[in-house]
């Protein structure tokens, strides 16, 4: 089944065109890399998924399970199952992670139909999700990801994607920062969330991510555009070549 | 009677009506002639307006113009309404005492419930009880500030409270201040003492009766806290749209006394707090939090002034402010210490939050320090909400409205964690939630 199909996609910041026609598939249970250098429009696609205000659209569409997502607020968007974890989560002094968490996970639910999770039902879910990814009870005390190390973040990014049990994940450079044991963390997290029913777009810059988590499908990106489709393979020859080809094919 | 008590050109020919209010104002013998004094002091400076240091951004000149007849005494009609009123704003398990229409209204305040260590007497009683004389004179004293010398002179009721030494009040005292009345003034005085190691924590709040509009309320609170004394002061100006309220505090802590201070405003037309605190015995610590909810038109004033007079005391403040629509926040904060005032130790923060393009903030924060060993901060900023957690916030399943609302929370909660008693803190968190829904 299509989850994701985006048309010819073109958006504009200041009235600069950034995405420049740029058209991707997704089905239930693949898992797609994007792969491109620095400022090819790898962040801006993912914000525009998710419903950034700042970008105008000016060209094509981004189709989720057949509805338009470009009508939805990003609200609806994320009850319909679309997540994006962050490439630089924000902090959020004042707001405890604990109180975060409740309030976007019950804000979801009430939006997909369900009732809200009563105090036990919630502790215990968090419980489950929070030890496998090394996430300590005195991390969701604090202010959302105030005094978080970088990996910090990106673990408290998968906590909530393993929370909110969304049917698209996008991930935005989840590897940047990250050493290689806390990388190891995030991929086996990320990895127990693969499933038949759920889709994920795994952006990066680097090929090591992708030896954790494997792609079925590899897309380069360069100048706001897919300049080349592939397998896994073609990771490895980006490894090997780099991505210079690709910027003149642009 | 449609006589107005001074003008915008400064007061000219009004003693007149301190004449005519004097037959209905208490206190007989030296009174009247404080009052006189008071009324002399307040007519040669006229209402403050924005030439004074003080006042720079709140000018009552424009922004007020006059000040209002006083109001009629209230009959039971609206003892009824100022009844109805009282019972929203009742903290959990506190012991009210109301003012209506700036008259003590012993059949709504709850005497019978009062600790035998608690003393309550109205302003009115002690004034005309001519045995406590001297207590008129402390009472009645103005400042060079316009508007005591002008609430000193007009008082016509408030509330005299005393705690002797050693005594723990376990509830907290109320003072309910409700106007049911329309374009009139009421004036208010109340004065608090906490002898030597005495603990207590007294509410103040600010209502309207259904129907009230365009009052005036200029209230004064004296306070003592004796040595070793610990006070907390919650004060909540909620009145009514249209309405102007200017609150002064005047509070001094005696050695290795502790004073907790914290101020909210969410509703009115034009609202002034200053408070005036002396640090005057050794070792004693102030905290002087608040919060100002603006929307439409209001103009919230707070104005504190720490006085750092001995060695060893420590001050910390923390004020925070949400402008929406055309509000407006002035932050006046002036620290001063004293040279002998070594090993002062004062801090200051104050935060303005814009919620929209027209919203305003101003922020004066001042330091005199005149002694070297001393430990002194502060920080100011106003910015509008950061797009960037609007959005996190969002792309979380939080509509634009929840999470504009849980961020102004978590602002405003920096400043509300400084309340020490749950049930206070309750309190002050519900009418701010309740200010944010109205806002939606
Ligand atoms: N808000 C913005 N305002 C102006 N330019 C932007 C903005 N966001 C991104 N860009 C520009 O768009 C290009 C693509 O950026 P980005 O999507 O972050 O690339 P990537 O994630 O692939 O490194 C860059 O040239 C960047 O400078
Ligand atoms: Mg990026």
């Amino acid at each position: 089944m299509t989850l994701l199909e985006i048309q010819d996609l073109h958006v504009g910041v200041d009235s600069r065109e950034i995405i420049r026609g740029l058209d991707l598939m997704v089905n239930a249970g693949e898992v797609h890399a994007i792969m491109g250098p620095n400022g090819s429009g790898k962040s801006t696609l993912s914000h525009v998924i998710a419903g950034k205000p700042g970008y105008e659209v000016t060209g094509g569409q981004i189709l989720f399970r057949g509805e338009d997502l470009l009508e939805m607020e990003p609200n609806e968007r994320a009850a319909k199952g679309v997540f994006l974890a962050f490439q630089y989560p924000v902090e959020i002094p004042g707001v405890t992670a604990m109180n975060f968490l409740r309030t976007a996970l019950n804000a979801q639910r009430k939006a997909r139909g369900r009732g809200e999770l009563s105090t036990p039902e919630f502790l215990k879910k968090i419980r489950e999700v929070a030890g496998s990814l090394n996430i300590t009870r005195d991390m969701l005390k604090r202010g959302v990801n105030v005094g978080f190390s970088g990996g910090e973040k990106k673990r408290n990014e998968v906590l909530q994607m393993a929370l909110f049990e969304p049917s698209l994940c996008i991930l935005d450079e989840i590897d940047s920062g990250l050493d290689i044991d806390a990388l190891r963390i995030v991929a086996s997290g990320i990895n127990g969330l693969r499933s038949p029913e759920r889709a994920m777009i795994v952006i990066t810059h680097y090929q090591r991510l992708l030896h954790y988590i494997v792609p079925d499908y590899v897309h380069v990106m360069s100048k706001g555009r897919v300049v080349k489709s592939g397998g896994k393979e073609l990771a490895l020859e980006l490894e090997a070549c780099g991505y210079a080809q690709f910027e003149t094919a642009a | 009677m449609k006589q107005v008590l001074a003008k915008a050109d400064a007061g000219c020919a009004t003693s007149n009506f301190l004449a005519a209010a004097l037959g209905r104002l208490p206190g007989a013998g030296l009174v009247p002639h404080i009052r006189a004094r008071a009324f002399e002091a307040y007519e040669r400076a006229g209402l403050p307006h924005r030439r004074m240091e003080a006042w720079r951004y709140t000018d009552l000149r424009t922004l007020i113009g006059e000040v209002l007849p006083l109001a009629p005494r209230p009959d039971a009609a609206a003892l009824a309404r100022a009844k109805a009123s009282a019972r929203l704003v009742a903290v959990d398990q506190a012991v009210k005492l109301v003012l209506v229409d700036g008259i003590f209204a012993p059949e709504l305040s709850d005497l019978g419930e009062l600790e035998n260590e608690l003393h309550v007497q109205s302003l009115r009683e002690v004034l005309e009880n001519s045995a406590t004389g001297a207590m008129a004179g402390l009472v009645l004293s103005t400042t060079d500030d316009a508007v005591i010398s002008l609430n000193a002179a007009m008082a016509s009721d408030g509330l005299v409270i005393s705690i002797a030494e050693g005594n723990t009040i376990r509830r907290p005292i109320q003072i309910v201040q409700v106007a049911t009345g329309s374009s009139v003034s009421a004036f208010t005085r109340s004065y608090l003492q906490l002898d030597k190691g005495a603990h207590a924590t007294v509410v103040q709040s600010f209502i309207s009766a259904e129907g009230a509009s365009g009052y005036q309320a200029n209230d004064v609170l004296i306070a003592l806290a004796g040595d070793e004394a610990s006070l907390s002061h919650l004060r909540i100006a909620a009145d009514a749209a249209d309405a102007v309220n200017i609150s002064s505090g005047i509070i001094a802590v005696g050695t290795r006394a502790k004073l907790d201070l914290f101020s909210m405003t969410c509703s009115g037309s034009i609202n002034r707090y200053q408070g005036f605190v002396t640090l005057g015995g050794e070792g004693s610590k102030l905290s002087a939090n608040g919060v100002n909810l603006i929307k439409d038109k209001l103009h919230a004033d707070t104005t504190i002034v720490v006085d750092h007079a001995v060695p060893h005391c420590t001050s910390r403040q923390k004020f925070r402010a949400v402008v929406d629509d055309c509000g407006r926040s002035v932050f006046q904060g002036r620290i001063v210490v004293r040279p002998v005032a070594q090993k002062t130790v004062a801090s200051l923060s104050t935060r303005a939050l814009l919620l929209s393009d027209q919203a305003e903030a101003d922020n004066k924060p001042e330091l005199e320090i005149s002694a070297d060993d001393v430990t002194c901060g502060h920080g100011a900023t106003s910015g509008a909400l950061d797009g960037n957690l609007v959005f996190y916030l969002r792309a979380r399943g939080l509509s634009e409205k929840d999470a504009q609302m849980l961020l102004i929370k978590a602002f405003i909660g920096e400043s509300i964690e400084e309340i020490l008693a749950d049930n206070l803190r309750d309190f002050v968190t519900a009418q701010a939630e309740h200010w944010l829904q109205e806002r939606q």
